[in-house]
């Protein structure tokens, strides 16, 4: 499999913090990557990176072997865990928006055929995700699980090469949350996405990605507990992938491999 | 039951409401009519029937120098002004503040000057603004614009820059340029706001437009106030600043309605 997004000996510090450290990563082209550690240990920040939030300290990241460029761009769609969709417009005009963005420079709004040609686009997204039927609501008349339905259609509209996803489910309930899984699972097959998702759900971790990294500090000074950064620590290829229905719980992976840096723990007391 | 809980039903609301207003207005009667036991030539809080007399008089008879009805058109050059006012400070507000809140350089730039204007208290610049513009009418519109503008820009740049991180970074993987967040994602959710600071500016507006037709005008409510003053005419200056009060409310009200007609999304929807 070609690999899409290359992380390159990458180091984040704020000041004399340091969040990440050494990171090296290559993400293979439909790949679905669940990034999971404890609270602090970058997890975010690494998703940051990605979305171009943020430029690394040090070390480069290439997106098709192409420098990335630390600002937000068509070619990474995002779903954050709360606020991705815009309040002030209908289900289908926040799906739109995407498509009148790259369309219509100066007004981003389009007009007559091409605008009814837009919409055919944004309803055949929305009904992909189940909200055929929800074209006109607004997004405070719906549940947190359809607004993330939203915010996962807008994003998919633009076709990106990778889909970041911070803690998507985390503020939903169970059984919304698992509808949510066989969704993206869905999703992720029938659109080769490549995802990466930070998540604190150990279990979500595992029951949809195709890897996981958890992401830790390989050393710890306790007298200055910043200077140190986390990096990842477990990668773990799951081989999965006979059909998840969205039922049936949690597979156990078949493999599990602890990648050759992953295993230091000496010294942790 | 603990008064936190009490909730009032809207059909008491009304009369719950009305009741410290009926109390006032009592009181003011009973105070009047034991003035006017006691002299009857009494002007310092006129009767009711003083009262409308005097602006009856105002309202329909034509001023025998300049053949105006007094009223309307003290009514009408106020309304004007203030309508000017705070149409020209509302566009600069929504386009400064819009500007200032969704790109950082510019706020960097230019958000210190708007600050340090804004702390300056615009009746001190009255002086520079009749000198420099003239006893006209221009000086009473620039009092407004300068005396509520900055408060707005502020207001909103402040709403516009708190809006969720997570939306403008979501519009730009959408593919749009700063131009487009601003018109599409900033614009949209500031304009809620914009009715509601202009709503806020209505009092402080009010006050300056009051103070620079106190100052220099030859008409306006202001005016009128502050020149029958001189004859101790409450029963002038009583009617006057109730009308005042009304026409503020119906202003109030009105924006309020609207934004809430326009803006469904802002204000709870369907609740």
């Amino acid at each position: 499999m070609s690999t899409i997004l290359s992380l390159r000996d990458i180091w984040v510090e704020y000041g004399d913090k340091i969040v990440l450290e050494r990171v090296n990563l290559d993400i293979a082209a439909g790949s679905f990557v669940s990034i999971i550690g404890p609270s602090g240990a970058g997890k975010s920040s690494l998703l940051r990176l990605v979305l171009g939030q943020e430029a690394p300290t040090r070390g480069r990241l290439l997106l098709d072997d192409q420098p990335l460029t630390p600002e937000c761009g068509p070619d990474r769609g995002v779903v954050f865990q709360r606020y991705s969709v815009f309040p002030h417009l209908s289900v289908l005009r926040n799906t739109v928006f995407g498509l009148e963005c790259a369309q219509a420079p100066l007004t981003a709004r389009l007009f007559g055929a091409r605008r009814r040609a837009a919409e055919q686009e944004a309803i055949a997204m929305l009904e992909a995700v189940g909200l055929g039927d929800s074209l006109h609501l607004m997004p405070a008349q719906m549940s947190g699980g359809m607004q993330q339905r939203l915010a996962i259609a807008q994003a998919l509209i633009k076709r990106p090469r990778i889909l970041l996803l911070d803690e998507p489910f985390g503020a939903l309930d169970p059984g919304i949350r698992a509808d949510m899984h066989a969704l993206i699972t869905r999703l992720w097959r029938d659109y080769q996405l490549t995802i990466i998702m930070v998540t604190h759900d150990l279990r979500e971790a595992f029951s949809l990605g195709t890897r996981v990294l958890a992401l830790d500090k390989r050393r710890h000074d306790p007298h200055a507990p910043h200077r140190f950064g986390a990096t990842a620590v477990y990668d773990l290829p799951i081989t999965r992938r006979p059909p998840l229905t969205g039922d049936e719980p949690e597979k156990a992976p078949n493999i599990i491999t602890i990648d050759d840096l992953g295993n230091n723990w000496e010294g942790q007391a | 039951m603990r008064w936190v809980n009490r909730h009032v039903r809207r059909s008491n609301r009304f009369a719950l409401g009305a009741l410290p207003v009926l109390v006032l207005v009592l009181l003011y009667l009973v105070v009047a009519a034991q003035r006017h036991a006691v002299d009857p030539n009494d002007k310092i809080l006129p009767l009711p029937d003083a009262m409308v007399r005097a602006i009856a008089t105002l309202i329909s008879q034509p001023d025998p120098l300049s053949g105006r009805l007094i009223f309307w058109a003290d009514t009408l050059a106020s309304l004007q002004r203030l309508g000017l006012g705070l149409g020209i400070a509302t566009a600069a507000a929504l386009l400064v503040g819009l500007v200032l809140g969704v790109l950082p350089p510019v706020r960097a730039t230019f958000g210190p000057l708007v600050t340090g204007i804004a702390v300056i208290p615009p009746i001190a610049l009255l002086p520079m603004l009749f000198i420099a513009l003239g006893l006209g009418e221009t000086a009473k519109v620039a009092l407004i614009v300068i005396g509520i503008t900055p408060v707005m820009v502020r207001d909103i740049a402040a709403h516009v820059a708190a809006l969720p991180r997570e939306q403008i970074l979501k519009a730009q993987t959408l593919g749009a340029s700063s131009w487009q967040i601003m018109i599409r994602v900033a614009l949209p959710q500031a304009l809620p706001r914009l009715f509601h600071a202009l709503r806020l500016s209505l009092g402080p507006a009010w006050v300056f437009l009051i103070s620079a037709e106190a100052i220099a005008a030859d008409v306006g409510l202001g005016y009128r106030i502050f020149l029958v003053r001189r004859y101790l005419a409450m029963d002038v200056i009583i009617p006057y600043v109730a009308w005042i009060a009304l026409l503020a409310i119906v202003m109030d009200s009105a924006l309020t309605l609207l934004s809430e007609r326009l803006f469904p999304w802002a204000h709870g929807g369907a609740r």
